[in-house]
């Protein structure tokens, strides 16, 4: 040992290399992910890996703008279904009442995240320089507030319901993207090159491009502020930041992503009603996801949703071949009945969060905002 | 001279204590001064009406003669006047490079670039290194701040200190709790910032033989009021403060 070797080094290397290796599995079923996702339509071309696949990529970015505030900044907001059902809300009215369109798309989907931009705006400046409880409670009241009101004008918003409607014609399953000679749509590995393939493309392409919006504004200077208000908001104030103007901006942000996301959700599932866009059993589900793929790493969004929503979609069918494995022994497909798949939900996420407490991907890269 | 600090009558009271009561002094640019004072003579305390994590009750405070009274921590650090704490208060999580870089863009108003090019994060990240070279921390730049000894987390408040280049400088103890190998480090610091002679640099200390060669001039407080102010030799030979100040520095050394 020379005189320059601080007792740090000796402890901290083996956890450096740690994370090194962490990262790179965090990274590499990141890759992974992104992969099955752009080739999705033609891994798994049936009707239901479709919509988990849309899903999970609206869910990225969903969650991912959720990571921006509550595990970079340290901001806990439960208003953030609500931004993405304005989007999801306006585009859905507008699409209702103008017909498929694209200028409906852009009016609608333009004027919530309009909305979502004006309430962020109003309710950051408001109360962003209260105590953390109290800018929750806040949240926590103007998202009531909203669902109130989807649930009351039922005449605008379909009440509890919702609405179903058409998209432009390019994103129908009628439409012919390609054709063959025969004048039939072309298909390719056995796909048709229809609109669902072009709404499921748009999705994806906009969700990747959302996603590294973030991931470019975490990695810029305006990423570390964020980082350095959630440690430590007094010294951030000493050195020159002033912390409710960044605090306001992320949140601005944050609530336009989802309000974007809200607009990709509407689009693929010509629905929109409270339990798909605005329910508080939303808002769970993404704080769920957040905690579960690791807070303030933004790749944990991935890990999260991708986990979360393939046990929401299969764990049933799993636990239904695992009933009918076990039917001789006793006992054990009670146990495993599908209908108990909540039960078993619950002991996967007490064990997610036993074994990563800062998550999967937080645990891993030996970082995030987990205290 | 305009002094580059002042305050006027500066008053605190916490219930019907006065932490600090009525504080008039001023401050001259290339002027190393040090606050004395027993526990709870109010020094901290002003340090906190002067960087604005406290409002005063009572009076006010000027930079270069404009009245900063009303403003917010960070409009206080814009206009130069830079602080670090007596209880080391960094970033943990980030690392020890990510802390200086901070102070580094706070000061070119570089928070809000979002999609700012690569080389300029460069250029950040290259004079954030200078000042870890100066406070002889860059072996550990890529650490995070909260694996660092506590002797390097004192070095790194002085680094983000150092790094907002302030006008003003308010070092809150910053050698307390370092032995006594450790505290010239901190101390050549303060020095080689002295040498600039514009600067303003006020220092709490206990330690009066360390600092005593580089004091211009001493302050002392005791209960929330300014008892003596005045050159080294002749605040230290005041019957008063001998009996209030040395009291605490034999119990010290004791």
């Amino acid at each position: 040992m020379t005189s320059q070797t601080r007792p740090n080094d000796t402890v901290s290397a083996p956890a450096m290399s740690r994370a090194r290796v962490g990262r790179m599995i965090v990274y590499g079923a990141v890759g992974l992910v992104g992969l099955a996702l752009l080739f999705a339509p033609f891994l798994f071309p049936d009707v239901r890996s479709q919509e988990v696949a849309a899903r999970i990529c609206v869910f990225v970015v969903l969650v991912a703008s959720y990571d921006l505030l509550l595990g970079y900044t340290g901001i806990v907001s439960f208003a953030h279904t609500m931004f993405f059902g304005l989007g999801a809300y306006g585009t859905a009215i507008a699409l209702k009442n103008m017909g498929p369109g694209a200028d409906a798309i852009l009016l609608g989907g333009g004027a919530g995240v309009l909305a979502a931009l004006v309430l962020a705006l109003l309710i950051g400046m408001l109360s962003l320089r209260v105590k953390a409880i109290f800018f929750a409670m806040v949240t926590l009241a103007a998202a009531s507030v909203m669902m109130v009101l989807a649930s009351q004008l039922s005449q605008f918003t379909g009440g509890e319901d919702g609405m179903t409607y058409q998209v432009p014609r390019i994103f129908s399953p009628a439409y012919k993207l390609l054709t063959d000679a025969d004048g039939k749509t072309l298909r390719l590995f056995d796909v048709a090159l229809n609109g669902k393939i072009a709404l499921y493309y748009f999705v994806f392409l906009s969700s990747l491009i959302l996603f590294l919006v973030m991931a470019r504004i975490v990695a810029s200077p305006l990423g570390t502020v964020l980082e350095a208000i959630r440690e430590n908001e007094l010294r951030a104030e000493a050195i020159g930041y002033k912390v409710v103007v960044y605090r306001t901006a992320i949140f601005c942000i944050a609530a336009v992503i989802a309000a974007l996301a809200g607009i990709l959700r509407a689009m693929w599932l010509k629905y929109t009603g409270p339990e798909v866009a605005l329910s508080f059993a939303i808002m769970i589900d993404i704080l769920l996801m957040v905690v579960i793929g690791g807070m303030g790493t933004l790749v944990g969004a991935v890990i999260g949703v991708v986990i979360m929503s393939l046990a929401q979609f299969y764990l049933r069918d799993l636990m239904e071949i695992a009933a009918e494995a076990t039917s001789a022994i006793p006992l054990l497909p009670d146990l495993l009945n599908p209908e108990r798949w909540l039960l078993w939900l619950g002991v996967l996420f007490i064990l997610l969060v036993y074994f990563f407490p800062a998550g999967i991907a937080g645990t891993l890269m030996g970082k995030g905002g987990a205290k | 001279m305009t002094p580059s600090l002042r305050t006027e009558n500066l008053t605190i009271r916490f219930g019907g204590h006065a932490a600090v009561n009525g504080v008039t002094c001023a401050f001259a640019p290339g002027e190393l001064t040090v606050i004395v004072g027993p526990n709870g003579a109010g020094k901290t305390t002003w340090f906190n009406l002067v960087s604005g994590q406290l409002r005063p009750t009572e009076g006010r405070i000027f930079k270069d003669d404009t009245d900063i009274t009303g403003l917010s921590p960070s409009a206080r650090a814009g206009m130069g006047i830079g602080r670090a704490f007596q209880l080391t208060s960094l970033f943990p999580k980030l690392s020890v490079e990510e802390n200086v870089r901070l102070a580094v863009q706070a000061r070119s108003g570089a928070g809000f670039r979002i999609f700012s090019r690569a080389s300029t994060l460069t250029g950040l990240r290259d004079e954030a290194r200078e000042f870890l070279r100066k406070t002889r921390l860059e072996q550990v730049a890529t650490l995070p701040a909260s694996a660092l000894p506590h002797g390097d987390q004192r070095k790194l408040e002085v680094a983000m200190l150092m790094a907002m280049q302030p006008d003003i400088y308010m070092f809150d103890e910053p050698t307390a709790g370092m032995s006594v190998d450790e505290a010239p480090a901190i101390l050549d610091l303060v020095a080689e910032i002295k040498k600039d002679n514009s600067k303003t640099i006020l220092l709490v200390e206990h330690k009066m033989d360390v600092v005593r060669a580089l004091a211009d001039r001493i302050v002392v407080l005791h209960n929330g009021e300014l008892i003596a102010d005045g050159k080294p030799d002749e605040v230290m030979a005041l019957p008063l403060v001998r009996q209030i100040y040395l009291g605490v520095g034999q119990e010290e050394a004791a």
